[in-house]
């Protein structure tokens, strides 16, 4: 889709400085972790519908089912349901899989799997049962694809227990992340953005972790605290830099994990900042944007200079054509004009 | 098969005195299904239940006591009280895993049967569900994967005519319910369910051929529930079925089948069967016993194991 790729490929990155070490591609830094953990890991295998097609996800399964052979890495049939449990039970019986999708809408289908039992058992049989498993999914905006092909679902799922919700923004917590969550023992949600998918970094060699329910500060300041993940984070920067020329100092707090939910480093910040703004990839209502709004009401409402603004998507299905998701997606002049608001 | 019978007639007693907060759904009339296929299993292969756990349970080899106190919500039940009598598990004897929706065990345990396979064990796996759970598409789905890569697992449904109390007539359109299983390129076996030998034989075959790597097997066994889908009694009075239906399948009792079989074969007597009984009577009070006198769950205990370290 020429118009999309023209969309996606307009973004402009902040370019990775080799001085500071390997830079990689954003998908090949999943395809890093995943090489990885097959390699390091026997229980660890890879499945989702396409996962060893030509387009190999993104690029990001490309070559680990030459690597690792068709037992440990497979297309599977299209039923999304049936194989989020086998996933859910191969787990539950000393596996450790990655259940790829290519858009998150699909995952709706297995809601059943993923919520009444990968996300149950743990806690259902007393803690004798672990579900360490993985699913992966990439968010769309920008390729017309529509209500049922674009949607960001992680509010949907933030609300339920047992589950945890990963959202990178940058190729290293890609690959640290997506380690971290195949290492963990719980059902793992890793909801990357297709338009990170253009963006490269510095990549360290090699195994390593990023924490899981830690958040980072992406930029320091001290005037405004803005929270969010994945591809938010990266739009926030962006208009954290275009305020700082107009002397608005903004701190950007990266979650990376959004369930876990790092309250410690929201309420740091708050405590210098006073001031607060939530950007999000997704719906506003009841998702990460509400969460953290209802926690500042909750707790920290003493710190607050202002009321707490919130940037994520409104109450409307996500549509397909080019013209009106211009007024549904933040970008980063509406997150500046936000800012700016704040401080008058 | 006495032995499930007569604890479930115990919890049946007490039931009405409200100490077991948990709903039921006996398996009384059902009880060669589970015992039948069990016997054909080891201790390490895996068995998974919908939410008719009590027979599959015991049958498995579960303990009786954490059975009982899980029932009265106790620290010390098999689920620690977070699941209660529709999720009896017991990983020593391989009672694996269990749900509340009607097909929800089957693609875990089509999961299961996968990491069997991939960890080069000759495990095997046997899911038990009701007739109703072919008519969620989830299973059509797994039977199509485990066709598909030939798992070692055993598909057994348990046709016993009604979902709660819709009669099968109302949901499917005529047909044998072993057409699923040949839809999938399945070996498919129709066996009555009420008889416990019929239900080994064929049990014994599909394991066999699962562990030897022939793929799995869709079997169904005809049955009857005596009692009403869940809670104590029979609800055939409400009229969605015939009290005389009822009473003609209970002529094809499992319990009373399989003895005057082995009775008529000089294998037991009247003396040896009241022997018997009361010895499981006493395990039974002794295990109602314990699990009375067992520990509530505290306020700490509800926040344990939502995630695992």
């Amino acid at each position: 889709m020429p118009w999309d790729e023209g969309l996606v490929n307009s973004l402009v990155y902040d370019a990775p400085s080799p001085t500071e070490g390997r830079v990689l591609a954003y998908p090949k830094a999943i395809n890093e972790a995943l090489d990885l953990a097959l390699g390091r890991d026997a229980r660890v295998f890879v499945l989702g519908q396409g996962v060893d097609d030509p387009s190999a996800m993104f690029g990001t399964s490309r070559g680990l089912k030459e690597k690792y052979g068709g037992d440990r890495v497979f297309d599977t049939p299209v039923a999304e349901e049936s194989m989020m449990g086998v996933s859910a039970g191969a787990a539950m019986n000393g596996m450790r899989p990655v259940f790829m999708h290519n858009r998150p809408d699909f995952i709706l289908l297995a809601f059943n799997q993923l919520v009444n039992h990968a996300a149950k058992y743990h806690y259902m049989d007393n803690g004798r049962s672990i579900v360490p498993m993985v699913v992966w999914a990439a968010i769309g905006r920008g390729w017309g694809s529509g209500p049922q092909h674009s949607q960001s679902i992680q509010g949907l799922l933030l609300g339920v227990p047992g589950l945890k919700i990963v959202m990178p923004s940058t190729p290293h917590d890609a690959k640290g992340l997506l380690l971290s969550s195949i290492a963990d023992n719980n059902p793992v949600l890793v909801f990357e953005h297709r338009w990170l998918m253009k963006k490269d970094g510095i990549v360290p060699e090699g195994y390593y972790t990023v924490a899981l329910g830690k958040g980072i500060y992406r930029r320091r300041g001290a005037d405004l605290t803005i929270v969010g993940a994945s591809h938010a984070i990266e739009l926030a920067q962006q208009a954290a830099n275009k305020v700082a020329a107009e002397r608005i100092d903004c701190e950007v707090i990266d979650l990376r994990t959004v369930k876990p939910l790092d309250h410690g480093i929201i309420q740091e910040s708050l405590e210098k900042t006073g001031r607060l703004l939530v950007v999000d990839t997704s719906w506003m209502m009841g998702g990460v944007c509400a969460e953290i709004g209802c926690l500042a009401a909750e707790r920290w409402i003493h710190l607050l200079k202002g009321p707490v603004r919130r940037i994520g998507l409104p109450d409307v299905p996500s549509p397909a054509g080019f013209a009106l998701e211009q007024f549904y997606y933040p970008n980063v002049d509406r997150i500046s004009g936000v800012i700016r608001e704040m401080f008058r | 098969m006495l032995r499930i019978r007569l604890i479930e007639e115990e919890i049946e007693r007490r039931y009405h005195q409200d100490r077991m907060k948990t709903p039921i759904h006996l398996a009384i009339g059902q009880e060669a299904t589970a015992v039948g296929c069990c016997a054909a299993m080891r201790d390490t292969d895996l068995a998974y239940a919908s939410h008719r756990t009590h027979g599959l349970y015991l049958a498995k080899g579960g303990d009786l006591k954490a059975m009982l106190s899980e029932m009265h919500c106790r620290a010390n039940g098999c689920a620690g009280s977070r699941g209660g009598s529709m999720h009896l598990i017991d990983f020593s004897v391989g009672m694996a895993g269990t749900s509340a929706i009607v097909a929800g065990s089957v693609p875990c345990a089509t999961g299961a049967a996968l990491a069997a396979r991939m960890q080069g064990t000759d495990r095997v796996v046997a899911v038990f569900f009701g007739e109703a759970a072919t008519e969620e598409g989830v299973l059509s789905e797994c039977l199509n994967f485990a066709a598909l890569k030939q798992l070692p697992i055993i598909f057994f449904c348990e046709n016993n005519f009604y979902s709660v109390q819709s009669p099968l007539a109302v949901r499917q359109p005529s047909r044998e319910l072993t057409r699923w299983g040949e839809a999938h390129a399945m070996r498919a076996v129709r066996v009555d369910g009420t008889n416990v030998l019929d239900v080994y034989e064929a049990a014994k075959e599909a394991v066999a051929r699962a562990r030897e790597g022939a793929g799995p097997t869709f079997v169904e066994a005809r049955v009857y529930r005596f009692r009403a889908h869940g809670g104590a009694g029979d609800d055939s009075k409400t009229g969605y079925r015939d009290i005389a239906e009822r009473e003609s399948w209970e002529k094809h009792c499992p319990v009373e089948g399989f003895y005057s079989l082995i009775k008529a074969a000089s294998l037991i007597d009247e003396s040896r069967r009241e022997a018997m009984q009361q010895t499981i009577l006493r395990e039974i009070l002794e295990a109602f016993e314990h699990a009375l006198s067992s520990p509530d769950p505290t306020e700490e205990d509800l926040y344990r194991h939502v995630y695992a370290d």
